[in-house]
């Protein structure tokens, strides 16, 4: 007998050897190349920041630059670390001379490599050290404070201003929240820069800035300190700045951020390519920081169906599971993602959502699994759509998950009222603290509807994993496979910004990062 | 048991259609629920305040049945009231998109005797909207609910370019692909941006000289037939509309127009 759903591990260990293999062959492409939002991140580890006179990050400037001077190809830690040798400046100042257009790099005369990165390893260092710090920080913050019990409790807020999320964010702390998610202004993620300092408008949520970043942090320590728990700190990497926003939130000590490029490829139209690309610096940049990774399974269901379509959500989590592995992010960092979304008019819904959250929980036991709250079927009826919240809750606690996202009772009607998330956290409260121990004291009939239903998942997972190995992830994406939305490899946002490395090229924080553990 | 089915007698006469208050288990009782938060500590002086709002408001017999300060400094309430304004129900107008109903074969049927070959439809969630789930009911396919979406009509090529597309991008989209419709869908906005943005896409259209010959349709949760129109879209179609509505609106209006 495995686990309760009887799962065949034969199968689940071919899927995950299958999906390996297709991680491997994204994989070698992604090693070939690096990116303008790679280069950018690589310049802010190296304490780059600012923006000029035009309000352009500072980021961008040298990395436009090195593309104008055709020295991208050799990355930015290769340039960067010639200039500190030739000039005696600091990256900072480095930057803000290009910026002033009083240093071109290619007037410059190039040392070896072995020269240029034995110079830039101290820095490379002090980088990573500051980041260790913020996550021994975390870690001493959470044996001195506590933390609430999983599934955490992860709330949104979205008011555009940052000043007033830090209002609404306090106040769910202080109501049961264990993450606030701050989301990001519609159409940030199609931006190739990140903006800069405090903001105090957005459309639909606030932008993500370093600054912003820090006065959030700072607000939710300070909550954390008054109710005696840490309080987690949710952004999201993904979308044309992944790697940079990464950078960003390890500088931040920010805790979870959602990380996925089929994220952007399918639903922001992102160029494949390029956000693979990204998607792995970013997530060595994520592991390291030991950051929890939330990965988007459950928006696929969003546009195609729970019930026919629930084997691609599957198939996409052991893929994003081998991919993240690749990057250095351990099973215990990665939320991956799945939801309650089927239609409430089937017969036995509950079963089949059942099935597949402990299917989700046996297939990744150590993963702090993020779970997504149903918002296809709500209909605006704020009565049926508690009652639908309520049972996702209670599937939440049955099958353990690791981050539960509330259902709002005025989900697609408006970004949540304060009250919204007082009620969608005392729900949650109330069904996981009734029901803590009920899947602990219940077992599934052999070969009944929940059981089988896992099987017939995981069968037709397998079988899609097999053929997207003989494709290769790039063709799946082109066939619409996943949430019935096709890309092409040659479309989409960013094409212009990936750039094939030259022979000079090294990332020296990859390498850092991973510790000599690099893949392949 | 005599009383109750004298009750019963008693309704139809009682029923003033003339005279229409809300229902709570009772004809003419006016019950009404409401919930709101304060932005004030909790206490008898917050209690007060709601019962002055809710006479404001127009409502008897204030009731509050619970209130909590959800965090420190505002406090949340559900609370019921009467409303007796009576409302003549026989005096209401609403303008509406009246069609008989079509079933996508026989809308299929339609396109192929009268208008003679196959139709366009380019639909978007535009401007800041993320929201897909409207126009992907719509649009795809599957559908919802046992609808089929226009993907799915043998006689209409329907593109649908997903969320946050710039009206801009509509329109050359549009243009590049000689569309005979346009659906806009609006699910979720902050501060009213959709209004805005749904008036820009009718200049953009008259900018570019085709909003005469484009069926314009908006769609979403807070979408009105007569919002829409004062908009300058031909149609607006809210909660409850199904692939075949729409494509039966743009099918008649396109008869219209030739």
């Amino acid at each position: 007998m495995n686990g309760k759903l009887n799962l065949n591990m034969n199968k689940v260990k071919e899927a995950r050897d299958c999906a390996r293999r297709i991680a491997s062959g994204v994989h070698d492409f992604v090693e070939k190349h690096t990116t303008v939002s790679i280069e950018r991140a690589i310049c802010r580890l190296f304490g780059i920041d600012g923006v000029d006179d035009y309000g352009i990050p500072i980021p961008n400037v040298v990395v436009d630059h090195l593309k104008s001077s055709n020295l991208i190809n050799d990355g930015a830690a290769y340039v960067i670390g010639n200039a500190i040798l030739e000039t005696g400046l600091s990256p900072q100042k480095i930057a803000e001379e290009i910026s002033l257009g009083r240093l071109d790099l290619r007037s410059l005369s190039y040392r070896s490599q072995d020269e240029i990165f034995d110079r830039i390893d101290g820095l490379v260092n002090d980088a990573a050290r500051k980041v260790q710090l913020n996550r021994e920080k975390r870690e001493s913050l959470i044996d001195e404070l506590g933390e609430g019990k999983k599934p955490y409790l992860y709330v949104i807020v979205a008011t555009g201003n940052i000043y007033e999320d830090v209002i609404q964010a306090r106040a769910a702390a202080r109501q049961g929240a264990d993450i606030v998610a701050v989301i990001r202004s519609t159409g940030q993620s199609l931006l190739d820069y990140v903006p800069y300092g405090p903001t105090t408008e957005g459309f639909g949520g606030t932008y993500a800035t370093q600054e912003n970043f820090r006065i959030m942090r700072s607000a939710l320590d300070d909550t954390g300190k008054e109710v005696g728990r840490y309080i987690r700190l949710c952004n999201y990497c993904s979308g044309l700045c992944m790697p940079e926003i990464a950078a960003m939130g390890a500088i931040e000590r920010l805790d979870v951020m959602l990380n996925d490029a089929l994220y952007g490829i399918l639903f922001r139209d992102i160029n494949m390519k390029r956000t693979l690309i990204d998607q792995y610096f970013s997530r060595v940049i994520n592991g390291f920081a030991g950051v929890i990774i939330n990965t988007g399974e459950d928006n696929y269901l969003t546009t195609a169906d729970a019930f026919e379509e629930a084997h691609t959500v599957l198939a996409s989590q052991l893929i994003n599971e081998s991919l993240a592995l690749m990057a250095g992010v351990p099973e215990e960092q990665m939320g991956l993602g799945h939801a309650f979304e089927m239609d409430p008019s089937i017969e036995n819904g509950f079963l089949y959502e059942l099935a597949q959250a402990q299917m989700s929980r046996e297939v990744f036991p150590k993963a702090p699994l993020k779970y997504m709250p149903p918002t296809k079927f709500m209909t605006g009826n704020i009565f049926m759509g508690y009652a639908q919240d309520t049972l996702f809750n209670v599937i939440s606690i049955m099958t353990n998950q690791g981050i539960q996202l509330l259902g709002m009772l005025t989900e697609a009607i408006h970004t949540p009222f304060m009250s919204d998330r007082y009620l969608a956290i005392e729900n949650a409260r109330y069904v996981f603290n009734n029901l803590r121990d009920l899947g602990d004291e219940i077992a599934f009939k052999d070969n009944g509807i929940i059981q089988n239903r896992a099987a017939t998942v995981l069968e037709e997972a397998l079988e899609l994993l097999r053929e997207i190995e003989s494709i290769g992830l790039f063709e799946t994406l082109e066939r619409g496979t996943f949430a019935n939305i096709k890309r092409s490899p040659h479309g989409g946002k960013g094409l212009d910004g990936v750039v094939r490395k030259g022979v000079k090229y090294r990332n020296p924080f990859i390498e850092k990062m991973l510790g000599g553990h690099i893949y392949g | 048991m005599d009383n109750c089915s004298e009750k019963k007698n008693q309704f139809p006469s009682e029923m003033d259609f003339k005279r229409v208050i809300p229902y709570g288990d009772t004809l003419n009782d006016g019950k009404v629920q409401l919930s709101f938060t304060l932005p004030v500590p909790a206490g008898p002086e917050a209690d007060e305040a709601v019962k002055q709002m809710i006479h404001k408001m127009g409502l008897k017999n204030p009731q509050i049945v619970f209130s909590r300060e959800i965090t420190i400094g505002f406090t949340f309430f559900v609370a019921y009231g009467e409303f007796h304004h009576a409302i003549d129900y026989t005096a209401i107008r609403v303008p509406k998109i009246s069609l008989e109903k079509m079933s996508m074969e026989e809308i299929d049927r339609f396109i192929e005797d009268i208008i003679r070959r196959r139709i366009v439809v380019v639909g978007a969630s535009t401007g800041t909207d993320a929201h897909t789930v409207g126009i992907d009911a719509i649009m795809n396919m599957k559908g919802f609910a046992g609808h089929f979406g226009l993907e799915r009509y043998k006689n209409i090529d329907a593109y649908n370019l997903g969320s946050q597309v710039q009206n801009e991008e509509l329109v050359s989209k549009a243009i590049e692909l000689d569309a005979d419709a346009i659906l806009v869908s609006q699910t979720v906005t902050a501060k009213n941006v959709h209004l805005r943005n749904m008036t820009s896409l009718v200049e953009l259209l008259e900018a570019e000289n085709i909003r005469k010959k484009i069926v314009l349709i908006a769609g979403g949760a807070r979408i009105t037939h007569e919002l829409a129109k004062e908009l300058g879209y031909d149609a607006g179609f809210g909660p409850g509309t199904f692939a075949e509505d729409v494509a039966a609106f743009i099918v008649h209006k396109m008869e219209s127009m030739i």
